[in-house]
């Protein structure tokens, strides 16, 4: 198993979008390596033949009636929005300009 | 003690009360209150507004609220009372006033999950299990601290300050849900509710001396609970006796169509296996000690006071059996790769678009950037370490090797316990490997905090339900606790034996292991301490 460097770790926080501090990315580094050799021990009885269970309780889709129901009132979604506009969610911009 | 066991308005539980327990209405059972507020001979008010001058008294100094919500109890309570005395029916625990951790939405009521993203976010809807405790009537008192997200076993990860556990301050009270528990055992509620992914109910009860119970999974609806990993999670009572629990599991437990995940089963009767375990009477009933939770890392103490409960059950007339869990040994490797890796998907929504915080940077603030910062400044270290890591697991190249691997032993995890259910009716070890350790001590050692949860976080990969109640003081005269743990569905089965249990633990006591606390000074909090 590889071991995690202050690079990887700046790529992982880049793609979890969570802006960290050089030490910050410096001590996960060291933590995180430390977290990682001991839980990849699964791999020694994780075999082939052994499948994945991915949930405690076998489940299968669960449907309901499509029955009309009064929704949750706009002004009540919007009311913890760190910013609102014309009844949306006002977002700062998501793409760059041509 | 005769009447703590009464039935909530049953022929000598009103009677028995107040002699059992004394003027101050704090320190009742809820079956008890149940029983007194059924009767006539408390009203809801009085019982609430009993609470709430406790929390006013004591909660300075254990800090196990983040939020009291006095207005909203006390309405709840004089409405409670106004029913009644019209000949209204309601529920049983009815006007029994509760505190509710805050991963669990409450609308109209702040809600944060210990985290500074969701400082003043005030929900717009109620979780189900929050429905339930409104129509069945029991004042909600407040939100409870928590490690932020619920990552964390000692609530030291909270982003507003410690809770301090009422043995002694200078400890932890367990976590994540080291508020409720901290809250039932220093009588600022009867009852609360907390949820537990990895032994966040248990945990705390066991270092606190109170009641926890995990249900099976699906056993209490998820709606509306702030989801940590959403396979594992799963929430429950925190009360200071088994039948409390068993009230409480009954009020919020069954079937919810808004959950997907929620068993269609009927609960099983929760509160009749309490009363009947309350006989102590386990003829018939097979015990498994699982070999692999015991020995190593276990307190002296700890390993004790077990041996000498599973003497009581012998002579209760249970059999009891050793069984093995070989696999139990990589539970906590492969809990410290789903979990993060649920987490780091499930925590995606706090993004400082739609609530919450939200953090500008003043250079080229792209929605991009706007997240970046909004959670860097938002989560704690603990939430951040685990959302890397869960990326870091799910990513391209890691995935097969941890991911997949992890949910290979959940696979030989379940396969384990279905063998050892096979030879026993339900299975024990000690709820946590050490009494409560002291503020600060694991704060630089994630891999040593992540040990505290070695005996419970198998139940939550298998979905099995789960129990711990007060099994006594370790020689650091702190509390230990025992947990039981029985087959999906057989929630029941916890009850039984955990009554059964409790009345042989304290027959030797002759009182509760709680009236063994330390008094907690009743100094009024500073201005501003309660948010």
């Amino acid at each position: 198993m590889s071991t995690i460097s202050r690079d990887e770790v700046a790529r992982l926080a880049g793609l979890a979008r969570i802006e960290l501090t050089d030490t910050e990315v410096t001590r996960l580094a060291g933590e995180l390596d430390v977290i990682v050799h001991s839980v990849a021990r699964v791999s020694e009885i994780a075999t082939a033949d052994v499948p994945a269970t991915s949930h405690p309780l076998p489940l299968t889709n669960v449907f309901r009636e499509d029955v009309p129901e009064a929704p949750l009132p706009v002004a009540d979604a919007l009311a913890g929005a760190p910013a609102a506009e014309g009844g949306r969610f006002a977002v700062p911009q998501i793409l760059e300009e041509d | 003690m005769a009447g703590r066991h009464a039935a909530p308005g049953g022929p000598d539980g009103t009677a028995a009360a107040t002699s059992t327990h004394g003027p101050d209405l704090t320190r009742w059972t809820a079956a008890d209150l149940a029983g007194a507020l059924r009767s006539g001979e408390v009203s809801s008010v009085e019982v609430t507004q009993a609470h709430l001058d406790r929390i006013a008294a004591v909660d300075g100094a254990v800090h196990s609220f983040l939020h009291v919500s006095t207005e909203d109890a006390l309405t709840t309570a004089r409405d409670v009372d106004a029913r009644r005395a019209a000949g209204e029916e309601l529920h049983a625990l009815a006007g029994v006033p509760i505190a509710v951790k805050d991963v669990v939405v409450t609308k109209g009521m702040p809600t944060t999950a210990g985290s500074r993203i969701l400082e003043g976010w005030v929900p717009p809807y109620d979780a189900t299990l929050v429905v339930r405790l409104r129509a069945a009537r029991l004042p909600i008192l407040g939100k409870t601290n928590m490690d932020e997200f619920a990552m964390g076993s000692s609530t030291e990860h909270s982003a507003y300050g410690n809770t301090f556990n009422p043995w002694d301050l200078e400890r932890i009270p367990g976590g994540s849900g080291g508020g409720s528990a901290a809250a039932v055992a220093a009588y600022e509620a009867p009852l609360a509710i907390g949820t537990d992914t990895g032994g966040s109910i248990r945990q705390p009860a066991a270092v606190t001396g109170t009641v926890g119970v995990k249900p099976t999974y699906g056993g209490v609806s998820r709606y509306g609970l702030i989801a940590l990993a959403s396979s594992l999670d799963q929430a429950g009572p925190v009360t200071r006796t088994v039948l409390d629990s068993a009230l409480l599991h009954e009020v919020i437990g069954g079937h919810d169509p808004r959950d997907s995940t929620s068993l269609p089963d009927a609960l099983p009767a929760l509160v009749d296996a309490a009363r009947r375990g309350a006989d102590a009477d386990l003829r018939g009933v097979r015990v498994g000690v699982v070999r692999e939770l015991d020995g190593e890392g276990y307190q002296t103490g700890v390993r004790a006071r077990f041996d000498e409960s599973l003497e009581l059950l012998r002579a209760a007339g249970a059999e009891v059996v050793e069984v093995s869990c070989p696999h139990f040994e990589y539970a906590l490797a492969a809990y410290y790769l789903i979990l993060p890796s649920e987490a780091s998907s499930n925590l995606a929504k706090f993004d400082g678009m739609r609530f919450g915080l939200r953090v500008v940077p003043e250079d080229n603030p792209t929605a991009e950037r706007v997240m970046a910062a909004t959670r860097g400044q938002g989560f704690g270290d603990e939430v951040k370490r685990r959302i890397i890591l869960g990326t870091y697991a799910l990513s391209a190249g890691y995935y097969d090797a941890y991911y997949g691997s992890a949910q290979k032993v959940r696979t030989l995890i379940q396969r384990d316990f279905a063998a050892a259910f096979e030879r026993a009716d339900v299975l024990v070890s000690p709820t946590a490997p050490t009494t409560a350790f002291k503020l600060g001590e694991k704060l630089d050692d994630p891999l040593a905090m992540y040990l505290n949860d070695v005996a419970t976080i198998p139940a939550n990969l298998a979905g099995v339900p789960g129990m711990s109640i007060p099994n006594g003081l370790s020689d650091d005269g702190l509390p230990v606790g025992f947990q039981i743990l029985a087959p999906a569905r057989a929630d029941d089965r916890l009850y039984r034996v955990g009554a059964a249990l409790e009345t042989l633990l304290e027959r030797g006591w002759g009182a509760p292991l709680l009236s063994r606390a330390p008094e907690l000074s009743t100094t009024r909090p500073t201005e501003g301490t309660l948010r």
